[in-house]
């Protein structure tokens, strides 16, 4: 079971990282970005956009994160006396690691919400990704709150998870242990850093997009191109 | 060793010391502060001593050695566990704050019964030598060598005194009582290294392939960071818990 709640992390991680380099192709522009929703669609090699596979990546996603929730719970604080237990030892302790993973408990706790809503709104909405289509959810829909509880919860979450993940499996020599570990903390935080600076700057600009967008919410983007065809330009 | 700060000598140090006798019925666990003045290469089971010589002759700390070898004095020293003997005063502030180590039965003030926890779990994860015709074989015999770097292997990890600084510094094991501990594990991969150990990974398994054992650990690290012995624990625990995964 630890193994298994090993590799659902690791799969979640990498999978939240990829997500945010697609995300974050809104920063190229609304084209660079709808091209990307297009390939999750299967249009570039379709033909044409079929959003139902982007449901059945999330279905995948929702199953690992239900199986990796479900397999972390046997090692949270089962009870009061637990709780009061590990609290009063992780307050006395002022222990760095003790506390980090204090944080993947109320960061995993926060997401069980947080990540639970927005994979349920991609499942059943599929084809309402896009330039427009998310910059409206994200400003006219208020998701903009969501998502931001849910950008430091899930990139705090995946930096500690991996360097914990390192520290319980990684054959590491005794010698050089302790000088790998403070450098595997160091990245850690570089980490959680460049992914919560990314993300932020890609919600703003989704934030932005939305605000000017939100007279005509709901109308879909049309590529740059196409536009610049109907207009006859 | 460069950012120990080092502080000028000449300062009152005061030792809040939590007293609880269990045996006694009219016995409150409270905090009871001393002054001791601090002199130089102090170390807390100095100032302990002298509070004892001089000011509190009940209270009750143990000790044996003095040089960090038994694992008598461990305590919790300002929320952290460590050795008093190994810990000079003037790395800690003026105001210092002494409880027993938890997880521990309380004989009484600053001493734990650590003796009787380790007891049980070598009873529990049988941390002996297991090998067939062991009570028949001749003591007088010399024992078969073995290679210099395997017996250094050994050696570090039998470097263990077993004072219970990373069971009050595991988090796991304040919440789980059956938790064998970084100690108990220590010892399963010591033996699991041992050649004269006849037993199988599948067997080591048997002993520590749970949540009481090697995947009840959360990996939270106080065990290798509070060790005063500075033993790989966090290395040990990863090399057993691979090597348990790989039992089928």
């Amino acid at each position: 079971m630890d193994l298994l709640q090993s590799l659902t992390g690791l799969l979640l991680v990498m999978f939240i990282w990829g997500h945010m380099f697609f995300e974050s192709s809104i920063l190229l522009g609304k084209d660079a970005m709808l091209w990307v929703t297009r390939m999750f669609e299967g249009e570039h090699i379709f033909g044409k956009p079929y959003p139902l596979l982007v449901s059945a990546v999330v279905a995948v996603i929702f199953v690992l994160i239900a199986l990796h929730a479900i397999l972390a719970l046997r090692k949270f604080p089962a009870n009061y006396r637990q709780y009061h237990s590990f609290h009063r030892h992780m307050g006395a302790m002022r222990h760095t690691d003790t506390t980090l993973w204090y944080v993947q408990v109320i960061t995993g706790f926060a997401m069980f919400f947080l990540a639970g809503t927005h994979l349920f709104v991609v499942l059943v909405q599929p084809d309402n990704i896009g330039p427009y289509a998310s910059s409206d959810r994200v400003w006219t829909g208020r998701f903009w709150i969501l998502y931001a509880l849910l950008l430091v919860s899930v990139h705090l979450h995946a930096g500690i998870g991996i360097y914990r993940l390192a520290m319980k499996w990684w054959p590491l020599k005794a010698e050089t242990a302790p000088r790998v570990r403070e450098r595997l903390k160091v990245a850690m935080w570089c980490v959680i850093g460049f992914f919560l600076i990314l993300g932020s700057a890609s919600l703003l600009t989704y934030m932005k997009i939305g605000y000017d967008h939100a007279d005509r919410a709901g109308e879909r983007y049309v590529p740059a191109a196409a536009s610049a065809i109907e207009t006859g330009k | 060793m460069s950012d120990i700060p080092v502080t000028q000598l000449g300062r009152t140090l005061h030792l809040q010391i939590l007293r609880h006798n269990p045996r006694d019925p009219d016995s409150e666990p409270r905090l009871q502060t001393f002054e001791v003045e601090e002199a130089d290469a102090m170390t807390l089971f100095i100032a302990l001593s002298e509070i004892r010589e001089k000011q509190d002759p009940s209270l009750q700390f143990d000790f044996v050695c003095r040089a960090g070898i038994c694992g008598s004095c461990g305590m919790i020293i300002n929320g952290r566990p460590g050795l008093a003997c190994r810990t000079l005063t003037r790395d800690l502030p003026d105001h210092i704050t002494l409880a027993p180590l938890p997880a521990f039965e309380l004989i009484g003030d600053l001493s734990v019964d650590t003796g009787k926890w380790m007891r049980g779990m070598s009873e529990h994860l049988e941390t002996w030598v297991h090998s067939q015709g062991l009570e028949q074989a001749d003591i007088d015999s010399l024992e078969e060598s073995m290679e210099p770097e395997l017996a250094e292997q050994l050696y570090e990890l039998e470097r263990c005194i077993e004072c219970g600084c990373c069971v009050a510094a595991c988090g796991t094991a304040q919440m789980r009582e059956d938790f064998s501990g970084a100690v108990g594990l220590n010892q399963i991969t010591r033996f699991q290294l041992d050649p004269r150990d006849e037993r199988s990974d599948a067997d080591f398994y048997q002993l520590v392939g749970n949540d009481a054992g090697v995947f009840g650990c959360m990996t939270l690290l106080g065990c290798e960071d509070m060790c005063p012995k500075d033993l790989p624990l966090a290395t040990q625990i990863a090399f057993l818990r691979r090597r348990m995964v790989a039992v089928r």
